[in-house]
Protein backbone atom coordinates (compact mmCIF):
# COMPACT_ATOMS: atom_id res chain seq x y z
CA UNK A 1 0.00 0.00 0.00
CA UNK A 2 1.70 3.25 -1.11
CA UNK A 3 1.20 6.16 1.46
CA UNK A 4 -1.46 8.91 0.43
CA UNK A 5 1.10 11.40 0.25
CA UNK A 6 4.46 12.26 -0.23
CA UNK A 7 6.91 13.16 2.21
CA UNK A 8 7.33 16.79 1.69
CA UNK A 9 3.41 17.21 2.90
CA UNK A 10 4.67 15.67 6.14
CA UNK A 11 7.89 18.28 6.64
CA UNK A 12 5.87 21.07 5.03
CA UNK A 13 3.17 20.65 8.08
CA UNK A 14 5.25 19.74 10.65
CA UNK A 15 7.68 22.90 10.02
CA UNK A 16 4.16 25.06 10.07
CA UNK A 17 3.82 23.38 13.03
CA UNK A 18 6.54 24.24 14.50
CA UNK A 19 6.79 27.93 13.24
CA UNK A 20 3.72 28.78 14.61
CA UNK A 21 4.11 27.27 17.60
CA UNK A 22 7.12 29.19 18.16
CA UNK A 23 4.93 32.39 17.36
CA UNK A 24 2.16 31.35 19.57
CA UNK A 25 4.72 31.79 22.60
CA UNK A 26 6.58 34.45 21.00
CA UNK A 27 4.16 37.19 19.64
CA UNK A 28 3.22 40.15 22.34
CA UNK A 29 -0.44 40.70 21.38
CA UNK A 30 -2.49 38.02 22.23
CA UNK A 31 -4.66 37.63 19.32
CA UNK A 32 -1.90 37.30 17.04
CA UNK A 33 -0.91 34.53 19.55
CA UNK A 34 -4.18 33.13 19.05
CA UNK A 35 -4.32 33.14 15.41
CA UNK A 36 -0.59 31.49 15.27
CA UNK A 37 -2.46 28.65 17.58
CA UNK A 38 -5.34 27.98 15.02
CA UNK A 39 -2.66 27.47 12.43
CA UNK A 40 -1.02 25.22 14.90
CA UNK A 41 -4.15 22.92 14.99
CA UNK A 42 -4.79 23.04 11.76
CA UNK A 43 -1.13 21.46 10.79
CA UNK A 44 -1.91 19.18 13.42
CA UNK A 45 -5.07 18.17 11.93
CA UNK A 46 -3.18 17.56 8.58
CA UNK A 47 -0.72 15.35 10.30
CA UNK A 48 -3.51 13.07 11.66
CA UNK A 49 -4.87 12.83 8.02
CA UNK A 50 -1.58 11.71 7.12
CA UNK A 51 -1.90 8.82 9.59
CA UNK A 52 -5.11 7.93 8.42
CA UNK A 53 -7.02 9.35 11.12
CA UNK A 54 -9.36 11.03 9.50
CA UNK A 55 -11.98 11.24 12.46
CA UNK A 56 -9.79 12.70 14.80
CA UNK A 57 -8.69 15.19 12.27
CA UNK A 58 -12.58 16.56 11.91
CA UNK A 59 -12.89 16.95 15.66
CA UNK A 60 -9.27 18.44 15.90
CA UNK A 61 -11.02 21.24 13.03
CA UNK A 62 -14.46 21.46 14.78
CA UNK A 63 -13.55 21.44 18.47
CA UNK A 64 -10.52 23.12 18.68
CA UNK A 65 -10.04 25.74 15.57
CA UNK A 66 -13.98 25.88 15.64
CA UNK A 67 -14.84 25.83 19.73
CA UNK A 68 -11.79 26.68 21.94
CA UNK A 69 -10.40 28.67 19.56
CA UNK A 70 -13.68 31.39 19.55
CA UNK A 71 -13.65 30.60 23.53
CA UNK A 72 -10.03 31.68 23.68
CA UNK A 73 -10.57 34.85 21.33
CA UNK A 74 -13.63 36.11 23.56
CA UNK A 75 -11.99 36.25 26.82
CA UNK A 76 -8.47 38.07 25.16
CA UNK A 77 -11.45 40.54 24.27
CA UNK A 78 -12.97 40.68 27.72
CA UNK A 79 -9.82 40.70 29.36
CA UNK A 80 -6.86 42.37 27.27
CA UNK A 81 -6.02 45.39 28.60
CA UNK A 82 -4.19 47.98 26.58
CA UNK A 83 -1.51 48.07 28.85
CA UNK A 84 -0.47 44.63 27.87
CA UNK A 85 1.26 46.13 25.11
CA UNK A 86 3.75 47.77 26.37
CA UNK A 87 4.24 45.30 29.61
CA UNK A 88 7.10 42.67 29.84
CA UNK A 89 6.29 39.53 27.63
CA UNK A 90 8.22 37.10 29.54
CA UNK A 91 8.93 36.31 33.21
CA UNK A 92 11.73 37.50 34.93
CA UNK A 93 12.91 34.07 35.44
CA UNK A 94 12.56 33.08 31.50
CA UNK A 95 16.62 31.73 31.16
CA UNK A 96 15.55 29.54 33.80
CA UNK A 97 12.36 28.40 31.95
CA UNK A 98 14.18 27.92 28.82
CA UNK A 99 17.07 25.94 30.48
CA UNK A 100 14.62 23.48 31.62
CA UNK A 101 12.60 23.16 28.97
CA UNK A 102 15.64 22.45 26.65
CA UNK A 103 16.86 19.40 29.10
CA UNK A 104 13.46 18.24 28.80
CA UNK A 105 14.18 18.15 24.82
CA UNK A 106 17.72 16.67 25.60
CA UNK A 107 15.96 13.85 27.29
CA UNK A 108 13.18 13.09 24.77
CA UNK A 109 15.99 13.37 21.91
CA UNK A 110 17.81 10.47 24.08
CA UNK A 111 14.92 8.87 24.99
CA UNK A 112 13.89 8.60 20.62
CA UNK A 113 17.17 8.23 19.57
CA UNK A 114 18.12 5.22 22.07
CA UNK A 115 14.61 3.43 21.57
CA UNK A 116 14.16 3.99 18.01
CA UNK A 117 13.74 0.50 17.25
CA UNK A 118 11.02 0.30 19.44
CA UNK A 119 9.07 2.50 17.26
CA UNK A 120 8.75 0.35 13.87
CA UNK A 121 5.71 -0.13 12.46
CA UNK A 122 3.48 -3.12 13.49
CA UNK A 123 0.89 -4.27 11.65
CA UNK A 124 -0.51 -3.24 8.01
CA UNK A 125 -1.41 0.29 8.02
CA UNK A 126 -5.55 1.72 8.82
CA UNK A 127 -8.48 1.33 7.18
CA UNK A 128 -9.07 4.83 6.59
CA UNK A 129 -12.68 4.29 4.68
CA UNK A 130 -14.11 2.46 7.95
CA UNK A 131 -12.24 4.45 10.49
CA UNK A 132 -14.91 6.95 11.66
CA UNK A 133 -17.60 3.66 12.26
CA UNK A 134 -15.05 1.94 14.28
CA UNK A 135 -14.74 4.35 16.28
CA UNK A 136 -18.51 4.80 16.85
CA UNK A 137 -18.16 1.44 17.48
CA UNK A 138 -15.58 1.46 19.86
CA UNK A 139 -17.37 4.57 21.68
CA UNK A 140 -21.22 3.23 21.48
CA UNK A 141 -20.79 -0.33 21.02
CA UNK A 142 -22.93 -2.17 18.72
CA UNK A 143 -25.98 -4.45 18.31
CA UNK A 144 -26.92 -3.23 22.07
CA UNK A 145 -24.06 -4.04 23.90
CA UNK A 146 -21.87 -1.80 25.10
CA UNK A 147 -18.45 -0.70 23.78
CA UNK A 148 -15.15 -1.25 25.06
CA UNK A 149 -15.20 2.97 25.51
CA UNK A 150 -19.02 3.62 26.28
CA UNK A 151 -18.68 4.07 30.54
CA UNK A 152 -15.50 6.02 29.80
CA UNK A 153 -17.91 8.27 27.22
CA UNK A 154 -20.69 8.99 29.39
CA UNK A 155 -17.80 9.90 32.28
CA UNK A 156 -17.30 12.27 29.78
CA UNK A 157 -19.59 14.16 29.06
CA UNK A 158 -20.53 14.27 33.20
CA UNK A 159 -17.21 16.14 32.69
CA UNK A 160 -17.92 18.50 30.05
CA UNK A 161 -21.15 19.21 32.32
CA UNK A 162 -19.25 19.80 35.16
CA UNK A 163 -16.99 21.80 33.66
CA UNK A 164 -20.15 24.16 31.83
CA UNK A 165 -21.43 24.51 35.53
CA UNK A 166 -18.04 25.38 36.96
CA UNK A 167 -17.24 28.09 34.10
CA UNK A 168 -20.83 29.98 34.46
CA UNK A 169 -20.88 30.17 38.45
CA UNK A 170 -16.80 30.93 38.15
CA UNK A 171 -18.04 34.02 35.87
CA UNK A 172 -20.83 34.99 37.94
CA UNK A 173 -20.50 38.48 39.78
CA UNK A 174 -21.19 37.43 43.15
CA UNK A 175 -19.80 34.12 43.46
CA UNK B 1 13.83 10.89 0.27
CA UNK B 2 13.49 8.77 3.85
CA UNK B 3 9.89 7.42 4.56
CA UNK B 4 7.99 8.94 6.70
CA UNK B 5 7.68 6.52 10.38
CA UNK B 6 6.66 6.72 13.64
CA UNK B 7 9.82 8.33 14.76
CA UNK B 8 9.15 11.48 12.48
CA UNK B 9 6.21 12.29 14.34
CA UNK B 10 7.24 11.80 18.00
CA UNK B 11 9.96 14.03 16.90
CA UNK B 12 7.35 16.78 15.93
CA UNK B 13 4.89 15.67 18.83
CA UNK B 14 8.04 16.37 20.94
CA UNK B 15 9.51 19.52 19.64
CA UNK B 16 5.82 21.14 20.09
CA UNK B 17 5.14 19.68 23.64
CA UNK B 18 8.59 21.44 24.60
CA UNK B 19 7.64 24.87 23.10
CA UNK B 20 4.51 24.65 25.04
CA UNK B 21 6.30 23.88 27.90
CA UNK B 22 8.81 27.29 27.39
CA UNK B 23 5.57 28.92 26.92
CA UNK B 24 3.91 27.79 30.27
CA UNK B 25 7.42 28.88 31.85
CA UNK B 26 8.30 31.93 30.52
CA UNK B 27 5.17 33.95 29.56
CA UNK B 28 3.24 35.86 31.56
CA UNK B 29 -0.19 36.57 30.15
CA UNK B 30 -2.15 34.01 31.94
CA UNK B 31 -4.20 33.55 28.73
CA UNK B 32 -1.21 32.57 26.52
CA UNK B 33 0.12 30.68 29.38
CA UNK B 34 -3.59 28.58 28.56
CA UNK B 35 -2.79 28.26 24.81
CA UNK B 36 0.61 26.77 25.89
CA UNK B 37 -1.14 23.95 27.57
CA UNK B 38 -3.46 23.59 24.51
CA UNK B 39 -0.27 23.41 22.38
CA UNK B 40 1.30 20.60 25.15
CA UNK B 41 -2.60 18.87 24.97
CA UNK B 42 -2.00 18.54 20.77
CA UNK B 43 1.86 16.88 21.67
CA UNK B 44 0.19 14.05 23.41
CA UNK B 45 -2.30 13.72 20.70
CA UNK B 46 -0.14 13.42 17.68
CA UNK B 47 1.38 10.97 19.93
CA UNK B 48 -1.50 8.76 20.83
CA UNK B 49 -2.63 8.82 16.86
CA UNK B 50 1.36 8.37 15.78
CA UNK B 51 1.08 4.88 18.15
CA UNK B 52 -2.34 4.36 16.70
CA UNK B 53 -1.05 3.91 12.92
CA UNK B 54 2.28 2.21 14.24
CA UNK B 55 0.37 -0.57 16.07
CA UNK B 56 -1.69 -0.28 12.00
CA UNK B 57 -4.00 -3.01 11.68
CA UNK B 58 -2.98 -6.96 13.33
CA UNK B 59 -4.88 -9.77 12.20
CA UNK B 60 -7.89 -8.09 10.30
CA UNK B 61 -8.21 -5.84 14.21
CA UNK B 62 -7.27 -2.19 13.47
CA UNK B 63 -6.15 -0.41 16.78
CA UNK B 64 -7.35 2.66 16.70
CA UNK B 65 -7.37 2.81 20.87
CA UNK B 66 -4.84 5.68 20.54
CA UNK B 67 -7.61 7.99 18.56
CA UNK B 68 -9.98 7.25 20.90
CA UNK B 69 -7.60 8.45 23.57
CA UNK B 70 -7.09 11.54 21.53
CA UNK B 71 -11.08 12.00 21.06
CA UNK B 72 -10.99 11.95 25.05
CA UNK B 73 -8.43 14.11 25.45
CA UNK B 74 -9.79 16.76 23.41
CA UNK B 75 -13.00 16.48 25.59
CA UNK B 76 -10.77 17.36 28.54
CA UNK B 77 -9.36 20.18 26.27
CA UNK B 78 -12.48 21.60 26.12
CA UNK B 79 -13.42 21.39 30.03
CA UNK B 80 -9.97 22.65 30.69
CA UNK B 81 -10.25 25.43 28.76
CA UNK B 82 -13.51 26.30 29.79
CA UNK B 83 -12.66 26.07 33.28
CA UNK B 84 -9.40 27.92 33.27
CA UNK B 85 -11.02 30.72 31.40
CA UNK B 86 -13.52 30.96 33.88
CA UNK B 87 -11.01 31.56 36.81
CA UNK B 88 -8.88 34.04 34.48
CA UNK B 89 -12.55 36.17 33.94
CA UNK B 90 -13.31 35.89 37.99
CA UNK B 91 -9.71 36.81 38.84
CA UNK B 92 -9.70 40.01 36.37
CA UNK B 93 -12.68 41.18 37.46
CA UNK B 94 -11.20 41.04 41.01
CA UNK B 95 -7.03 42.10 40.42
CA UNK B 96 -7.31 43.57 36.92
CA UNK B 97 -4.25 41.71 35.89
CA UNK B 98 -3.93 38.94 33.94
CA UNK B 99 0.16 38.29 34.31
CA UNK B 100 1.23 35.28 36.26
CA UNK B 101 3.72 37.30 38.05
CA UNK B 102 1.67 39.81 39.85
CA UNK B 103 -1.08 36.72 40.85
CA UNK B 104 0.72 36.00 44.07
CA UNK B 105 -1.67 35.88 47.03
CA UNK B 106 -1.19 32.56 47.90
CA UNK B 107 2.91 33.29 47.92
CA UNK B 108 4.78 33.28 51.54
Amino acid sequence: MTAVATPWFFYALAGLVVISGVLVITLRNAVHAALALIVTLLAVAGLYLMLYAPFVAGVQIIVYAGGIMVLFLFVIMLVNIERASKERRFNRIWPVGLVAACTLLGLFVSAFVKGKELFRDRGMPLPESSNTQQIATMLYGEAGKMGQYTFAFEIASLLLLVAILGAVIMTKKKI
Amino acid sequence: MVPITTFHYLVVAAALFVLGVIGVLIRRNVVIVLMSIELILNAVNLNLVAFSHMWGTVHGQSNLNGQVFAIFIVVDAAAEAAVGLGILIAFFRNKETVNVDEIDLLKW
